[in-house]
């Protein structure tokens, strides 16, 4: 696997906290790759490294194998989409796309504009301001700016959060044809679980400043190495020190045969179409989601029931 | 609901007809009266004022007052908009320069203009310190000529040319400028293709406030002009003080008043709501 963007060990200090604290990561070309967190992790602080937009305190950014730790924004090849897109508001769509473009070497810059334009689903809307188009629309013509220079890593940071949730999910599946089709590396950031594990091929999970663990989405889900990753992404039942994915978690009236069981509480228990929602008390107390299918027997709240799981579900961390 | 309304226009209204409109309806009947054989004013009522003002003299006059006041607006613009694109970037400091930039109105513009003369006459401390050191033999022409004027006014207009160019640059999306150098622009070609078209009604707004006064401006060619290079503010001044010709110096206020009010429409007309 071709190795497209390499960090190293780099970290951010600010005066006042450390954002990033020795991160090391590498990304094959081609691959769409999200650094997941809530915010405050130094995910944003991550990308604006690799953008050039912040130095890093120490540690290397390597490009196709090339140190560009210390080199200006407009040296490196790698593009951004903003959070509020940034588009210049002076300009048509199309100068926008074609302001990259006119700061390279190279010519015929209008049609390749326009080409951009047309691979967002843009085309008609060349000779519009961004203040005359919609907020879907002008993430698309933040987008073909970058793409048209056919970046080697294209950053995008939470691309998505300013749409309304409608949209998103529209949006979300565009933006992975898109990147299939053009072949660029993505480096994207989000605090959206459902984003990162819809889109990446792999992905990354931070908190404080840490990337706790990097895999692909069902690795992350299934295999998680901390107890931060394991709640951060998907629900989890906590039980006696041991995590239980809810779907993971079986339920019924009666205890099984060859299996420990607990017994609990049915306290509420909510019909979600394909399967049903099941919040439960165990004897001590502690509250238990599991999400059952319809097919099973159906409970109702006040039923008291039987707990447990397959040994093979359980997530243990020291 | 009407009345309501009307009672709150009602201040603004009088302050407008008692300080606006009833001096200029002055201003334009004195202009159309004849000059009184002791100053003053007296009948009939005559448009001659108005015939005077071809006289190729005045066309001078009106020609250098606009030069001068044009030349310290680009002078203004030349100095303020890198002082504004510094004061925008200071972080924390930026209050501190802020105040720095409008502590001069804290002292009368008439002394401040003075210390000027003290500044630039032959035995000056300009002059005296070049002297002292050497540089020059004789004294430098530093005070009674258009240098001395234009100098004045820009020390006397920046403020109002520095403080709307802050706010345009202030209100610039930083994003902008990183989304600029991302997609490959250096630092000039960012400042010439995004921050300049961007500032642009802080341009606009900042040369509307100095070229007005500059055009009218009467104090500063008077004491630092010595009179020499005499401004349509002077002339004005003049026929009012001296020659004691109302009806004259009425007509010429009111043609500069046209004048400036044509040169804001036409300037406020492209997109009116971008002004200040």
């Amino acid at each position: 696997m071709e190795c497209v963007l390499e960090l190293r060990g780099v970290s951010k200090q600010y005066p006042s906290h450390h954002a990033v604290k020795g991160i090391s990561l590498s990304l094959a070309r081609g691959e769409f790759f999200s650094l997941l967190g809530p915010s405050g992790c130094g995910k944003t602080t991550t990308l604006r490294m690799v953008a050039g937009f912040e130095e890093p305190t120490s540690g290397q950014v390597l490009l196709n194998g090339a140190d560009i730790t210390h080199q200006k924004p407009y040296q490196r090849n790698v593009s951004t989409v903003f959070q509020n897109y940034a588009l210049f508001p002076h300009l048509t769509v199309q100068q926008n796309v074609e302001f990259g473009l006119r700061r390279r070497p190279g010519n015929h810059f209008a049609q390749r504009a326009l080409e951009a334009l047309d691979l967002v689903r843009l085309a008609g809307k060349e000779a519009r301001r961004p203040s005359e188009i919609s907020g879907g629309e002008r993430q698309r013509v933040a987008l073909a700016r970058s793409l048209v220079l056919a970046p080697d890593v294209l950053l995008l940071d939470e691309p998505l959060s300013a749409l309304d949730p409608n949209l998103r999910k529209q949006v979300r599946a565009e933006l992975k044809a898109i990147q299939r089709r053009v072949g660029i590396t993505f480096l994207f950031v989000t605090h959206d679980q459902e984003e990162a594990l819809s889109l990446s091929d792999r992905l990354g999970v931070m908190n404080a400043g840490q990337l706790q663990q990097v895999g692909t989405p069902e690795e992350i889900y299934l295999r998680p190495s901390t107890r931060f990753v394991a709640s951060f992404l998907g629900d989890i039942n906590w039980i006696d020190g041991v995590g239980v994915r809810p779907e993971a978690t079986r339920i019924a009236k009666q205890p099984p045969d060859e299996r420990p069981a607990r017994p609990a509480t049915v306290v509420q228990s909510t019909f979600l179409g394909n399967l049903i929602h099941v919040e439960a008390r165990l004897a001590d107390g502690q509250p238990v989601t599991a999400e059952i299918s319809r097919l099973s027997a159906s409970v109702l709240a006040g039923d008291p029931v039987y707990l447990w799981w397959e040994p093979a579900d359980e997530l243990v961390f020291e | 609901m009407n009345r309501l309304r009307a009672w709150f226009l009602a201040p603004t209204w009088t302050v407008m007809v008692t300080l606006f409109l009833a001096p200029l309806a002055i201003i334009l009947a004195y202009s159309l009266l004849t000059r009184g054989a002791y100053g003053g004013l007296s009948p009939p009522w005559t448009a001659e004022s108005y015939g005077r003002l071809v006289d190729p003299i005045y066309f001078v006059i009106l020609w250098r007052s606009f030069w001068i006041a044009g030349l310290s607006t680009v002078v203004c613009l030349l100095l303020g908009f890198p002082l504004a694109l510094f004061i925008s970037r200071s972080g924390p400091r930026k209050n501190l320069y802020l105040s720095l930039v409008i502590l001069p109105f804290w002292t009368s513009f008439l002394i401040r203009t003075y210390a000027w003369m003290f500044l630039l006459r032959d035995t000056g401390l300009v002059n005296t310190f070049l002297e002292k050191l050497g540089l020059i033999q004789g004294p430098l022409p530093l005070l009674y000529n258009n240098f001395a004027v234009i100098l004045g006014l820009v020390y006397g207009y920046l403020p109002f040319m520095v403080l709307p160019l802050y706010a345009t640059l202030e209100r610039l999306d930083p994003n902008l400028l990183e989304a600029a150098a991302d997609l490959g622009a250096k630092p000039g070609i960012t400042l010439l293709r995004v921050i300049l078209p961007l500032c642009e009604p802080g341009i606009r707004a900042g040369s509307i406030l100095v070229f007005i006064p500059c055009l009218g401006a009467y104090l500063t060619p008077d004491l630092l002009g010595g009179g020499k290079s005499v401004m349509i503010g002077n002339l004005i001044q003049n026929q009012f003080t001296t020659a004691r010709d109302w009806p004259f110096g009425a007509a010429v206020a009111l043609v500069l008043m046209a004048v400036v009010m044509t040169l804001l429409m036409i300037l406020a007309g492209r997109d009116s709501e971008d002004l200040l």
